[in-house]
């Protein structure tokens, strides 16, 4: 609920030269539209700022800055929309191609997307852990997740404040149904902010190369309906198994062989169930948070359900 | 989850081993060699993977020249059965390894073959085989009875494809399959009972009453 609160903050700042409307006063006309009559969160919006629109006598790109709509990233549900956000630069990553000058993460309140700038627009380089308003940005579909293109008519302008970035986080639960390959005891890339997984001691960018030991499990939790590809990190996987990094290095020598480590994993925690929350990163979730449900299950609600069919 | 999103994992079906043993028919939704083949379930809808916790009861090798496990794994409906050999060599271990009773998580895939009378028989040929603790069993339990019911709720939803297969396929009435459902978790039901039953039978008295009332006004509804 606190969301149409954002909402009615970010209203009323839009028309606060032009009328006396306070947020409490939109947040109730947003409220009513939603609660009340059922229409969705971004129609309620586009309703009462309408309504203020007519009450003020202005045309709509009067307010705020003209042209596009300001979009908070978790509202970015089409793809090609030209738009604006504020955001600032979670992440910078390695370019995997010579066409793409920056590549990364963008995070406002609302959670996190990709972005892309390419060579070719000639931008101004995003920083690291700087707030920006960026103008003109599109928006991108892949396999469902979205990202933001930026282009040659994408304008940068940095903002002296800063952002606390929401994690967008989701819970999925289900029973775990299977650990994939590359779960375990595995070995990244030691190259600077490389990290990648090595493959029989190969980096896919910087070939042959002494690795450092990590632990990580990429499993499949599956509720009867949906499948859920969540990956638990070191921390999560030391606490959930209750072997550190250090005792499965020496499982493994002990063993001289590194898939001991992921085959006592499978005994442990295979067809048991449990309950992820973390940020989806493409078709993964990043477990920040695992527990395992071991609570007695209670069929008293299903019962009743199943004699009223 | 877009549909364009390909290699999708196939989902892991709940299901009682009474429905479970109930089906027979095999189909595929491409004329691709490596195409999924799903089994169709009497309440209307395809499996091509199954997971299920029960109580491993027996296990005997069946193979003659080779390893060939075979598992009988109880729920409250019936007994799914389980085979693995060389080529499920985690699974055929775990059985090998195995005392039972035990209760055991099983991840797996369908099968089914003819047998000399024509029958047809269902059993799992199995991905994983864990063993687990009371617990997890009964979510199981719960947890299915749950997916059961949306299938049996959905069954007579129009454009339910799977349903009309299941029609067409088997003349099974989806009511058993409730009853069955209502019984399992009776049974669960029954064993939280008698835990109960140590401390004093007077609660569980009155536990059953205010049931048996939220029941009949269920049933009074049109």
């Amino acid at each position: 609920m606190s969301d149409l609160r954002t909402h009615a903050a970010e209203i009323a700042e839009q028309f606060s030269d032009h009328l006396d409307v306070g947020e409490d006063e939109v947040e109730e006309r947003l409220r009513n539209l939603v609660d009340e009559y059922r229409v969705p969160v971004d129609e309620a919006r586009r309703s009462v700022v309408n309504s203020y629109l007519e009450e003020a006598g202005l045309e709509r790109d009067e307010i705020g800055r003209g042209g596009n709509d300001e979009v908070r990233l978790a509202d970015i549900d089409e793809d090609e929309q030209w738009i604006d956000v504020t955001a600032k630069v979670v992440e910078l990553w390695e370019p995997r191609s010579e066409s793409i000058a920056q590549v990364g993460l963008l995070g406002d309140e609302s959670g996190r997307t990709k972005f892309v700038a390419f060579e070719t627009s000639d931008l101004p380089e995003l920083e690291e852990g700087a707030v920006y308003r960026l103008g003109n940005v599109v928006t991108d579909e892949y396999q469902g997740n979205f990202s933001v293109k930026l282009n040659k008519t994408t304008s940068i302008e940095e903002l002296d404040e800063d952002i606390e970035v929401g994690d967008d986080a989701v819970t999925v639960e289900g029973a775990l149904v299977d650990i994939q390959s590359g779960s375990g005891l595995i070995k990244r890339c030691p190259e600077d902010g490389c990290t990648r997984v090595l493959q029989n001691g190969r980096c896919s960018e910087h070939g042959d190369v002494e690795g450092e030991f990590d632990l990580r499990i990429k499993g499949v939790l599956d509720d009867g309906e949906e499948v859920y590809e969540v990956i638990f990190g070191r921390d999560v996987t030391e606490e959930l198994t209750g072997v550190t990094l250090d005792e499965a290095q020496q499982m493994a020598m002990d063993a001289l062989d590194t898939t001991v480590v992921v085959e006592e994993m499978r005994e442990d925690l295979l067809g048991t169930y449990y309950r992820v929350s973390g940020p989806e990163l493409g078709r993964y979730v990043l477990a920040d948070d695992v527990e395992r449900l071991t609570e007695p299950a209670d069929p008293e609600a299903v019962l009743i359900k199943a004699r009223s069919i | 989850m877009s549909s364009n999103e390909i290699p999708s994992r196939e989902v892991a079906r709940r299901v009682f081993a009474d429905e479970f043993n109930d089906a027979a028919f095999t189909f595929k939704e491409s004329d691709d060699d490596r195409a999924p083949v799903y089994l169709l379930l009497p309440t209307g809808a395809k499996a091509n993977r199954v997971f299920f916790v029960g109580t491993l009861t027996e296990k005997d090798d069946v193979g003659e020249d080779n390893e060939y496990w075979r598992g009988r794994i109880v729920d409250p409906t019936g007994t799914f059965f389980v085979y693995a050999g060389q080529y499920q060599p985690e699974a055929a271990s775990m059985l090998r390894e195995l005392e039972p009773p035990a209760y055991v998580a099983v991840v797996g895939k369908p099968r089914t073959y003819e047998t000399d009378d024509g029958s047809v028989n269902v059993s799992v040929r199995p991905e994983s085989i864990q063993v687990v603790d009371a617990a997890t069993r009964d979510r199981w339990v719960v947890e299915t009875a749950e997916r059961t019911l949306e299938r049996i709720e959905a069954f007579d939803q129009e454009g339910n494809e799977y349903a009309r297969m299941a029609r067409e396929e088997y003349d099974l009435p989806t009511d058993r399959y409730k009853e069955s459902t209502v019984s399992a978790l009776e049974s669960l039901d029954e064993s939280d009972g008698d835990e109960l039953g140590l401390d004093g039978g007077r609660v569980d008295d009155a536990a059953g009453e205010s049931e048996r009332d939220a029941h009949a006004d269920l049933q009074t509804e049109p």
